[in-house]
């Protein structure tokens, strides 16, 4: 392949106009622009996928209309964000060509098998029954109608699998052989299992997944919180607010255990992006692993567990002290040549971990609550779940920043820097106008998410008779629980 | 261990490089044809001003336009599979034409769902602009990155695929919508129809034309072969015939006519490539196909997989044959 020597950060065009980004800066912002928003849609399909298999198979099998009225709203939410997931992810899959073709070409042979299951096996599933379940009901029979909710479901879920089967290859790179081909070094598929199911794959999947069902089930959370405190005898929202809790008491626990265990895999196969992680420990405790949840037996034995358990945020606090310096004490760091931007990668780290344990807080607090059966009373933690409702995506990004970041210089670990992977016959102008392209339409692409979801809501909410006016919370006194409508 | 499943050193079968040829093409025929008539569709609906019949569009369009347009990525996804440096240079080497075109199917996407969450005039004239707009412009542009691939930089040939293209997505969508609705819109439709296959029947010709006195992308003599030549008096005939069956209300019948027309595209397209597979570099199929066991691999979990697609699809447009119901978009 080409190497390509560093480009400048700034190229001008011509004297005196506005200056543009280089073409690799700009791809890479691109990059990661278009998949951050890309990525809160295809995971809000993955983790909502399982609400709509429930709420459909109930709907179907008891005539239950609280079902019915949870399915009709959620399903709205849905096809909304399945549209905008669809027309983002389009143009991620061509940027792979378009601003990393050296990547697709030296890479081509291990990620084009994945990528093209994806859309055989996952998008095409995905795509046709979603076309059943909002537009077919009076079509087909009942039970090919729950079937379409599950397919959609498992054609979410696949596409994961496929996507996650590219990145987890990317990070920890195994199966392959480099020969030269058309005079460019890329690389071969030697073993198609063991470049599939590379040791980061299962880790990535479950983290992953579970990561969409928090974030989906703190959404569903928060939306339920909202109209019971507009109108508390609710009793589609008052299940629904129940559901997302209890999904959350299993979940959030879990993906702190998991995580932790990530984390020293991610030591073991990536002990560079692990030190940027824990950077600020120079002093030698050098993993912090805010992660020591007391779980892993084994963890115990492992020399660095003592460093585990402390949970200390006083580290947080010499990181401060250091004036945010963290290239040149840390250890571990410096024995290599380039680096990823630490900080991103460190604060990302701790924003993520931080957020898992808040989401482990309220999963107690409101298990509790329900045990006590008081759940839909308490007014501080239907405030607490409003306000938590965005909180899932934002660990779920930063999580992300923390993978891809931190595994900078590097595209493929190891073996292509992203500097190599970028195209050089891209100019620095057209890339930041694409960038700029990007930006503009996808900050207007979630606006209009969020608007579409608060319309859905008031839609709602005047079906339940909550008049517009009413502002403030349901005043008076709480009324029992009783039929809808 | 996989040694054992499949051959590492050889193709499966001789001409498998060839059969991959052949199955990307047939992923983009697909991708042209289906997503076509909803392109098709979007250009029509701009024709309309009743909100009953604009209805009645989308109605037509909801259930199928994303399935339809997935067979894009399929077509992506089994070029890189395939071809990596073909999916590469294709793309890196148009690079603007190819996020505009991304950008206009985003558009086209986002259309009808905005417009049917709000009830407000305005809002939903922007939302028809999305969707109108982004109908024109996808297919446009993607003409255009197919004619910069098969005939290399020249402008002209370029631009006339990309109009080829829009007009054909206009005659297959009239015949769609024709094929479905009642006989008053049909007839309108009909109109549009044949004005588009005239338009595109004529395009073709001076492409070609043009193509032949140029020499642009090196395939004047390819254009010269019989091959060529039948496949573009099929074309004429299918457009002809459709047109006499359009005017005689045998709508169903021009259907079938008019997806014959961008399917002939297509062997057009395959016919003009082969044996190369990126003319701008000369790059032929054995050269840029990957090794022996990465292509045995996608084929064995590929193409299973890709027939059980056919037949869902199959139940899918049967799902919703017939005529469009009034239920509008969103059910
Ligand atoms: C709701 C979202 C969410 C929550 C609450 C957590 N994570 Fe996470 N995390 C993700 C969402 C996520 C993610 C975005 O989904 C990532 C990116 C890649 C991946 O597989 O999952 C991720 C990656 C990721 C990695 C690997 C980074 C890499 O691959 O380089 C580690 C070590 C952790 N997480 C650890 C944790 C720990 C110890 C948590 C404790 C509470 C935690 N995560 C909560
Ligand atoms: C879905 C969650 C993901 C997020 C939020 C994410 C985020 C990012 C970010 C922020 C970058 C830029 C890093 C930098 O320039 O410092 C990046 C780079 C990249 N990512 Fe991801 N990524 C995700 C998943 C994936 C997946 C699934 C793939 C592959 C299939 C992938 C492939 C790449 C490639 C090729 C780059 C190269 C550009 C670069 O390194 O700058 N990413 N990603
Ligand atoms: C971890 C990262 C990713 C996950 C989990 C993921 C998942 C999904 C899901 C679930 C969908 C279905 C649409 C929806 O329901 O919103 C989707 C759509 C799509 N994704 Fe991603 N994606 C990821 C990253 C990527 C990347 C890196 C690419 C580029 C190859 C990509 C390409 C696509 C495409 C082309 C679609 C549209 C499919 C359609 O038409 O339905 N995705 N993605």
């Amino acid at each position: 392949m080409t190497y390509m020597s560093p480009t400048p950060v700034l190229t001008t065009l011509g004297p005196g106009v506005m200056p543009f980004l280089s073409a690799e800066l700009a791809s890479r912002m691109q990059f990661g622009w278009t998949i951050s928003v890309h990525i809160i849609f295809a995971s809000l399909s993955i983790g909502l996928a399982p609400f709509i298999v429930y709420f459909t198979w109930k709907d179907v099998r008891t005539n239950d209309d609280r079902y019915a009225r949870l399915r009709s709203f959620w399903v709205k939410v849905f096809a909304a964000g399945f549209v905008m997931g669809t027309v983002t992810g389009i143009p991620m899959s061509f940027q792979f060509g378009t601003n990393f073709p050296q990547f697709s070409e030296v890479a081509g042979e291990l990620i084009g098998g994945p990528l093209t299951f994806e859309a055989k096996m996952a998008f095409f599933l995905e795509a046709v029954f979603l076309g059943v379940l909002l537009y077919g009901r009076e079509r087909v029979r009942d039970r090919t109608y729950v079937l379409s909710s599950v397919l959609v479901g498992v054609g979410a879920w696949l596409s994961g699998f496929w996507i996650l089967v590219v990145n987890a290859w990317m990070q920890t790179p195994r199966g392959y052989e480099m020969i030269t081909r058309n005079g460019m070094e890329v690389a071969k598929l030697t073993d198609p299992l063991a470049a599939f199911l590379t040791p980061r794959m299962t880790w990535m999947y479950v983290h992953m997944m579970n990561a969409s069902v928090i974030s989906v089930a703190l959404l569903v959370a928060g939306v339920s919180a909202y109209v019971i405190w507009k109108k508390p005898d609710t009793n589609a929202w008052n299940t629904a607010l129940k559901l997302a809790v209890v999904l959350l008491v299993v979940s959030a626990p879990f993906q702190a255990i998991h995580g932790d265990a990530y984390g020293r895999h991610v030591e073991d196969t990536q002990p560079q992006k692990f030190a940027a992680m824990e950077a600020h420990y120079e002093t030698g405790q050098a993993d912090l692993h805010l992660l020591a949840f007391p779980k892993s037996a084994s963890a115990l034995t492992d020399p660095r567990a003592e460093n585990l358990v402390t949970v200390s945020l006083p580290a947080v606090g010499s990181f401060l002290a250091s004036g945010g310096d963290f290239d040149a004490e840390v250890i571990g760091l410096n024995e290599y040549e380039e680096n990823p931007p630490v900080a991103l990668v460190f604060w990302s780290f701790r924003f993520m971990v931080g957020l898992g344990f808040l989401f482990i807080g309220l999963a107690l607090w409101g298990g509790y609550l329900t045990y006590r059966g008081r759940l839909s009373d308490s007014t501080r933690y239907l405030k607490a779940m409003i306000a938590a409702s965005p909180l899932g995506y934002a660990a779920l990004l930063t999580g992300w920043y923390v993978t891809e970041i931190g595994r900078q210089p590097w595209v493929i670990q190891g073996e292509l820097k992203t500097s190599e992977a970028v195209s050089p016959t891209l100019t620095g102008t057209e890339a930041t106008l694409t960038l700029v392209g990007f930006v503009v339409v996808y900050v207007g692409l979630i606006l209009t998410a969020l608007y579409i979801l608060k319309w859905l809501v008031r839609e709602e909410l005047q079906a339940l008779g909550v008049r517009e006016s009413s502002d403030g919370r349901w005043h008076g006194p709480v009324p029992g629980v009783s039929d809808d409508d | 261990m996989t040694e054992s499943l499949l051959p590492v050193d050889a193709y499966l079968v001789e001409s498998l490089p060839e059969i991959w040829f052949g199955a990307v093409l047939f992923a983009l025929g697909m991708y042209v044809v289906l997503d076509g008539f909803d392109f098709g569709i979007g250009m029509l609906y701009a024709t309309r001003t009743d909100e009953h019949e604009r209805e009645t569009f989308l109605a037509g369009f909801g259930p199928v336009w994303d399935a339809n347009e997935v067979w894009l990525v399929a077509f992506g996804t089994m070029l890189l599979a395939a071809f990596p440096r073909v999916y590469s240079r294709l793309l890196a080497d148009n690079y603007l034409l190819t996020i505009g075109f991304v950008l206009a199917l985003l558009f086209r996407g986002l259309g009808p769902e905005l417009r049917e969450q709000r009830d407000d005039e305005q809002w939903q004239r922007y939302a028809d602009y999305a969707f109108v707009g982004g109908s024109v412009f996808a297919p446009l542009l993607f003409g255009m990155l197919a004619g910069r691939w098969l005939f290399d930089g020249a402008t002209l040939p370029m631009v006339l695929t990309g109009v080829g293209l829009v007009a054909v997505s206009v005659v297959t969508g009239a015949a769609f919508l024709a094929a479905k609705t009642e006989p008053g819109l049909a007839a309108e439709l009909r109109t549009y129809g044949i004005g588009a296959t005239v338009a595109y029947l004529g395009g073709v010709v001076v492409l070609l034309g043009t193509v032949v006195l140029t020499d642009a992308g090196g395939v004047a003599d390819t254009i010269l072969s019989g091959p060529v030549a039948a496949v573009v008096a099929l074309s004429v005939a299918a457009g002809v015939g459709g047109s006499l069956l359009a005017r005689r209300g045998q709508y169903r019948a021009w259907l079938v006519s008019a997806l014959a027309l961008p399917t002939l595209l297509t062997v057009l397209i395959a016919l003009l490539l082969y044996p190369a597979i990126y003319p701008p570099t000369g790059l032929l199929v054995r050269e840029a196909v990957v090794s022996p066991l990465a292509l045995n691999l996608v084929t064995v979990l590929g193409f299973p997989v890709l027939v059980v697609v056919l037949w869902y699809f199959k139940f899918l447009y049967g799902v919703f044959s017939g005529p469009i119901e009034r239920e509008g978009y969103g059910g």
